[in-house]
């Protein structure tokens, strides 16, 4: 069996964190913001199963489970919010969100 | 019982009085007000002659009393400490006694003046300063009621404040003695530096070598402080504008007691000035020049207050030419008639405001003589001893200063001869005065039943009257003081040429302003000589570009200060920083994300790098 190199695992850590970073930062739409940030997450989550499987702990994955649950509490509560702000302004435009200018 | 241990009241007197004066302030009728302010002034003065004529028959000799110990310095202690002596009770009585005189015309004079309860606070803590001045047993006592006097001097001026020109008046001469202050306080400061004490006595009775170069600095600043509290060259300005204040505060403090505390201090501190080298040739000149440059004022004055102001001017500058004559005991006695007789010229001068309803323009009186008789007498007998007709108080007192001047090595006969043209203008100014207001036809309007004199302001005049006239022979004895008093015998044409003088003034003075056809002629024109003498000899006009002008050229370009500019910068930086970074709050989600990914990338970074 053929191992992928630990650097490789990082190198898609870092993609995949950028990835979610520039789509948060460039869609308008709260929706795909969301999706970037749970992107965002498993970068992290899948460093810490690297770090876990490069020092044989098994803390890495005790800490990815933890991660995965918070991140589904997050996207319930993003979610509840969505449909919220849909119902509130009939948009799903981030940029509409200015109105209290802080 | 020793009348000497209750020196303490004489000051405490005036002093509580006042003070209970300016705690029931708008709770007491006109009447108490007046029965306070004058019976304290009566109380000190019964006192005072009680002192005197015990402190007489003791010898004379020096007595102390420590009250309480004031600034505990060590090894200089400050006490509030009372000094009598022969030169100080001779202060006391006049401060006390012409004060108490004043004091009464002053509650006549002042009342119905919604504000009389305020005038007596004033009068009576100026008596309180004033004994203070006179009795401290040190220097810092002693520049305590020096600076009293001169508050009260400033609130007396402006009395009545809510005239714009009574108020800048007022200013003026606080401003200008405190130039003279000034220098009296550094020449304290240099003196302590030098005795290592501030005791009067312990000063003059020094034996320590000091540095002599100091001691004359010391005196020339004495000298300053002096000249600016009498009134003397080149701090003399103020005096006339001060006679915006109810004349009988000119009477009290710019006659007979705050403008000759000059004069005072210099004999009280004579002992140093016989050390050091031509201070007192300078005190000479400086007397010699203000008595005649004043006459000359006084003769272009049209206001009867400031011809009288002049005529002070001119007389304290005698005392100062006696002092710079060595004839410390003449210029104290002048000191004294001086203040029986310009206290009376004041009183009168008010008596006839009075009646004039403020009128104080000479030209819009005339022929006082008949409406005003007893007035109009009491103004002669006191013109009388301003030009030292014989037998009258001036009279014995400027002889014996002019007299003396002949004489000193300090003065000589040049001083002698300026002392002499004075004494002619002297009596030209007074005659001047007399002929215009008095006699000759009416220049006013006023009817006869106008104005009854009061009981009141005729009865404190009295004394004074008297003492103008016997003044003279009141024998004072400085023995103790000033050492044996020294009598020149001097060439009979000497001794009377002041007196002749007097008399040539007498007669111009008839020629020009009596006899009835030169009427058309008294009416001032204006010309140039005339209305430089009349504003003073052009030295309100010096001050006034040397110091005055730039001074307000100086504000007028600083009126945004140049320090200011510094803090408004640091305002200003971040106001414009504030404006900036408001930019950035602009409640777009997505610019706050980047901005705080940016900030932690930039930390990251410079982390990572600096490490």
């Amino acid at each position: 069996m053929m191992t992928v190199p630990i650097e490789h695992g990082f190198v898609l850590v870092a993609l995949l964190w950028v990835i979610g970073l520039v789509g948060l930062l460039s869609r308008k739409n709260t929706l795909f913001m969301l999706m970037s940030m749970e992107i965002m997450l498993n970068a992290g989550a899948l460093a810490f199963i690297l770090a876990g499987s490069l020092w044989q702990q098994a803390d890495g994955q005790v800490i990815y489970i933890l991660i995965l649950s918070i991140a589904a509490a997050e996207v319930g509560l993003g979610l509840a919010l969505l449909i919220r702000l849909r119902q509130h302004i009939g948009d799903l435009d981030i940029d509409k969100l200015d109105e209290m200018k802080g | 019982m020793n009348m000497q241990e209750l020196l303490f009241l004489v000051p405490s007197f005036p002093l509580v009085s006042s003070l209970i004066l300016l705690l029931l302030a708008g709770r007491l009728s006109p009447m108490l007000v007046a029965l306070l302010g004058v019976g304290s002034m009566g109380l000190a003065a019964i006192l005072t002659l009680f002192i005197g004529v015990e402190f007489m028959g003791m010898g004379g000799n020096a007595f102390q009393q420590v009250l309480f110990n004031w600034l505990p310095i060590a090894g200089a202690p400050i006490n509030f400490g009372l000094h009598l002596d022969q030169l100080s009770l001779v202060m006391m009585g006049v401060i006390t006694g012409v004060g108490w005189m004043i004091h009464w015309y002053a509650a006549a004079y002042m009342f119905g003046d919604k504000d009389v309860q305020r005038f007596f606070v004033y009068m009576n803590l100026f008596v309180f300063a004033m004994l203070m001045l006179v009795l401290g047993d040190n220097l810092v006592l002693l520049y305590l009621g020096w600076e009293g006097v001169g508050l009260c001097s400033f609130l007396l001026i402006g009395f009545w404040q809510h005239k714009a020109d009574n108020v800048v008046a007022a200013k003026k001469a606080f401003i200008v003695t405190r130039v003279g202050d000034t220098a009296m306080m550094i020449g304290l400061l240099i003196l302590f530096s030098e005795f290592s004490s501030l005791h009067i006595t312990t000063i003059v009775e020094s034996t320590v070598q000091v540095s002599q170069s100091n001691l004359w600095l010391a005196c020339l600043l004495l000298v300053g402080g002096a000249v600016g509290k009498s009134a003397q060259l080149p701090l003399q300005t103020w005096l006339p504008d001060a006679m915006a204040g109810p004349t009988p505060v000119s009477a009290l403090i710019h006659a007979a007691t705050m403008v000759t505390a000059g004069v005072y201090l210099i004999a009280r501190m004579h002992p140093l000035f016989l050390q050091v080298e031509g201070i007192l040739n300078l005190v000479a000149w400086i007397g010699a020049l203000t008595l005649v440059l004043a006459g000359l004022a006084a003769l272009a004055q049209t206001d009867i207050k400031r011809i009288l102001a002049y005529s002070t001017m001119s007389q304290i500058g005698y005392m100062f030419l006696g002092l710079g004559a060595l004839a410390f005991d003449a210029a104290i006695f002048h000191l004294m008639t001086h203040a029986f007789f310009k206290a009376l010229l004041f009183l009168t001068a008010g008596s006839i405001i009075l009646k004039m309803h403020h009128q104080q323009d000479i030209f819009k009186m005339g022929g006082l003589f008949r409406s005003l008789p007893l007035t109009s007498t009491f103004l002669l007998i006191g013109l009388l001893a301003l030009v030292a007709f014989p037998g009258s108080s001036g009279f014995f007192s400027k002889e014996a200063i002019l007299a003396a001047t002949y004489e000193a090595h300090t003065a000589g006969p040049m001083l002698w001869w300026i002392g002499v043209l004075g004494a002619f203008l002297t009596s030209l100014y007074s005659f001047r005065l007399l002929f215009i207001v008095c006699f000759g036809p009416a220049n006013h309007d006023l009817k006869e039943p106008d104005y009854k004199p009061s009981s009141q302001l005729v009865v404190p005049l009295l004394p004074l009257v008297t003492l103008a006239v016997i003044g003279g022979f009141i024998s004072l004895d400085f023995s103790l003081v000033f050492g044996p008093a020294h009598h020149p015998h001097l060439p009979l044409w000497i001794e009377w040429m002041p007196v002749a003088v007097a008399l040539v003034g007498f007669i111009l003075a008839w020629v020009l302003y009596f006899s009835r056809s030169s009427f058309h002629t008294r009416q001032p024109s204006d010309g140039l000589i005339r209305r430089f003498c009349r504003d003073g000899l052009g030295f309100d006009w010096l001050y006034e570009q040397l110091f005055t002008k730039p001074l307000q050229l100086f504000a007028r370009i600083n009126k945004s200060d140049v320090i200011d500019h510094f803090y408004h910068f640091v305002g200003w930086f971040n106001f414009s920083l504030n404006e900036i970074l408001v930019i950035s709050q602009n409640g777009k989600l997505r610019w706050y994300l980047f901005g705080t990914l940016a900030g932690c990338a930039l930390m990251l970074g410079g982390l990572l790098w600096w490490r």
